[in-house]
């Protein structure tokens, strides 16, 4: 049983079609690829998943319940288990880094409003768990040394790993990953690639967009390309490395 | 760690503010003076209250004053009908208040920025007119008179023990310390929610909804429990309000008001609950210190007001926050530049 199925999902945006039938899984601890040029689809099918987008057709499957995602909302979505990043940052600039990554405990969490008026046992448990944790995460994602700085100070390599942590907070089964290396130099990428490796030992798939191929390719266990809102092609690195399907698409007709 | 011992001093912080004011009746017994305080210190809860909406939330309401109207009309209301003790009045107040925070908030919250200001500044002036012009339950333009004044329940030992009630009076004091214990009671919760999941969410939700939304925040919830916990605040200002002016008219519920409750928070620092309270006690006491230039005070303020958004746009204290993002930008344009 694959931990995500997405079945036949379609959305239109007036008479274009952003995605046409788009079906795809992701099994347990996979980290899948999801390649394709510019304006395949790849971001709306992002939208889709995160429920920032209504789909106008097809289904949308998380887990071994089979839990249907399609028309729930973004914060009962991450909830369920998916968790993302954005392609451009958006990480909350004038918060320090251990409160975003703070937020991602928010629906972890069971306090209520009383418990903050009170301070009641539970939302002090509740803290220091949120803040221990938080801490571990930045650790994990190599900027423990930054907790209290404010987010907006920090190096664009550092915001973007800033965002994966706080998309790790929710603990979540699959981590959607927009463009994660883009604009990072080539030693930053490869110390990326070894971190989302390191998230799939901790049993979270992930599914990433991604352009830089030298990135993509050896980092995922399967690929899937986009073009023009549908899947033309879906297998092996290797093998979608020689489709003439996916070589025609990203050098044109000819 | 040090976030934690941070957590523990907002009570000693607390504390260490407002003690030092409750001396101020000691001293001077001018009534002037500790009605100007009391007024303040009214001002202070408004201004702490607004600051949850607009500074945490950054949701723009422009019609503040209604809730504080509210408030004063509902303890209005129970104290000259039922003999509503002000004591029980004052919970009823806030929540009934806070029940129209509700009512407003569910549909206009969904709007952003200056939509929700539009609507929110709608829903004052209608409530201000409403109070105006059903006559038969708030005396329309004249007003209510006659609320009655807190009352207080002092043991006593001659002829045995019994209690004896005690009422406010004319002298201020009392009310002055009525509200500095409301003021520091209101600071330490709304300090504690601050520094809660739900003070983070909120400010989450100011910086960018969206994310906020994707990392599992239910944003119209949390919104909607700013504009509850908002309007509670502005109930049980305009329960003393009512309590110890003992008349209300519409005309105490105007749009300036709404707009002196902003400026306050404005000038204090926006998302700063220290800069909302020395906001009120700057804009409160200044039309009084500004007595002396009569027919021209109002125009001095307004030059003041002007000026200090000019050369200290941030406000007084600054939300340390905002402060921070104005230098982000500056070395920005100055990267631009160069």
């Amino acid at each position: 049983m694959a931990l995500l199925e997405v079945k036949g999902v379609s959305k239109h945006f007036g008479g274009v079609s952003a995605l046409s039938r788009v079906s795809l899984c992701v099994e347990e601890r996979e980290i899948v690829g999801l390649i394709g040029p510019n304006g395949a689809g790849k971001t709306s099918f992002f939208n889709c998943l995160t429920g920032l987008l209504k789909v106008d057709e097809g289904k949308i499957l998380l887990g071994r319940d089979q839990r249907v995602l399609s028309g729930m909302s973004s914060d009962r979505i991450l909830e369920a288990g998916i968790a993302r990043t954005f392609q451009n940052l958006r990480i909350f600039r004038n918060m320090t880094l251990l409160e975003n990554v703070a937020i991602g405990f928010h629906a972890r969490t069971r306090s209520g409003l009383w418990d903050a008026f009170v301070r009641s046992p539970r939302a002090r448990k509740e803290e220091k768990m949120i803040f221990d944790q938080s801490r571990e995460l930045l650790r994990f994602m190599g900027l423990e040394s930054f907790g209290n700085e404010i987010a907006a100070n920090l190096p664009y390599g550092h915001q973007k790993r800033l965002e994966i942590a706080r998309a790790l907070a929710s603990s979540p089964r699959l981590l959607c990953l927009d463009e994660p290396v883009a604009g990072m130099n080539p030693s930053e990428k490869e110390a990326l690639a070894g971190v989302i490796r390191k998230i799939r030992e901790k049993n979270i798939a992930v599914l990433l967009i991604e352009h830089d191929m030298k990135v993509v390719m050896p980092l995922s266990d399967r690929l899937v390309v986009l073009d023009e809102g549908e899947v033309i092609a879906e297998g092996r690195p290797q093998d979608i490395k020689n489709n003439p399907r996916v070589i025609q698409a990203y050098l044109g007709e000819g | 760690m040090e976030r934690i011992s941070l957590k523990k001093s907002n009570l000693f912080k607390v504390a260490t503010v407002f003690l030092p004011l409750a001396l101020i009746p000691l001293f001077d017994h001018n009534p002037y003076h500790l009605d100007l305080f009391t007024t303040v210190g009214i001002y202070a809860l408004l201004a702490m209250g607004l600051n949850v909406v607009v500074g945490f939330a950054g949701l723009l309401n422009l019609g503040y004053a209604a809730f504080f109207a509210i408030g004063a009309y509902t303890y209005a209301l129970l104290s000259l009908h039922w003999h509503c003790p002000f004591w029980l009045g004052l919970p009823i107040a806030g929540l009934v208040s806070m029940f129209f925070g509700f009512l407003i908030g569910m549909p206009s919250i969904r709007v952003r920025g200056d939509y929700l200001a539009i609507t929110t500044l709608g829903f004052g002036e209608i409530v201000r007119i409403a109070f105006n012009n059903l006559d038969a339950w708030t005396g329309g333009p004249n007003g209510l008179l006659g609320i009655a004044r807190p009352k207080l329940w002092v043991p006593s030992f001659e002829g045995g023990l019994h209690f004896e009630t005690w009422s406010f009076s004319v002298n201020p004091a009392p009310y002055g310390y009525l509200v500095l214990g409301l003021v520091a009671g209101t600071a330490c919760l709304l300090l504690r929610l601050s520094d809660s999941k739900f003070g983070r969410a909120l400010v989450a939700i100011r910086e960018d909804e969206l994310a906020a939304s994707c990392m599992g925040i239910p944003t119209l919830k949390v919104k909607l429990y700013a504009f509850g916990v908002s309007s509670f605040i502005a109930g049980i200002a305009g329960c003393v309000f009512a309590a110890k002016q003992t008349i209300i008219t519409p005309d105490s519920f105007d749009f300036v008001l709404s707009v002196l409750i902003l400026a306050m928070v404005v000038l204090g620092g926006l998302g700063n609950l220290w800069g909302a309270v020395l906001g009120a006690a700057v804009l409160g006491t200044l039309p009084e210190l500004l007595r002396e230039f009569a027919d021209y005070r109002m125009l001095v303020f307004g030059l003041i007001m002007i000026l200090m958004m000019i050369f200290r746009p941030q406000g007084i204290l600054g939300g340390q926050l905002i402060q921070r993002e104005l230098d982000v930008r500056h070395k920005e344009s100055a990267d631009g530049a160069s």
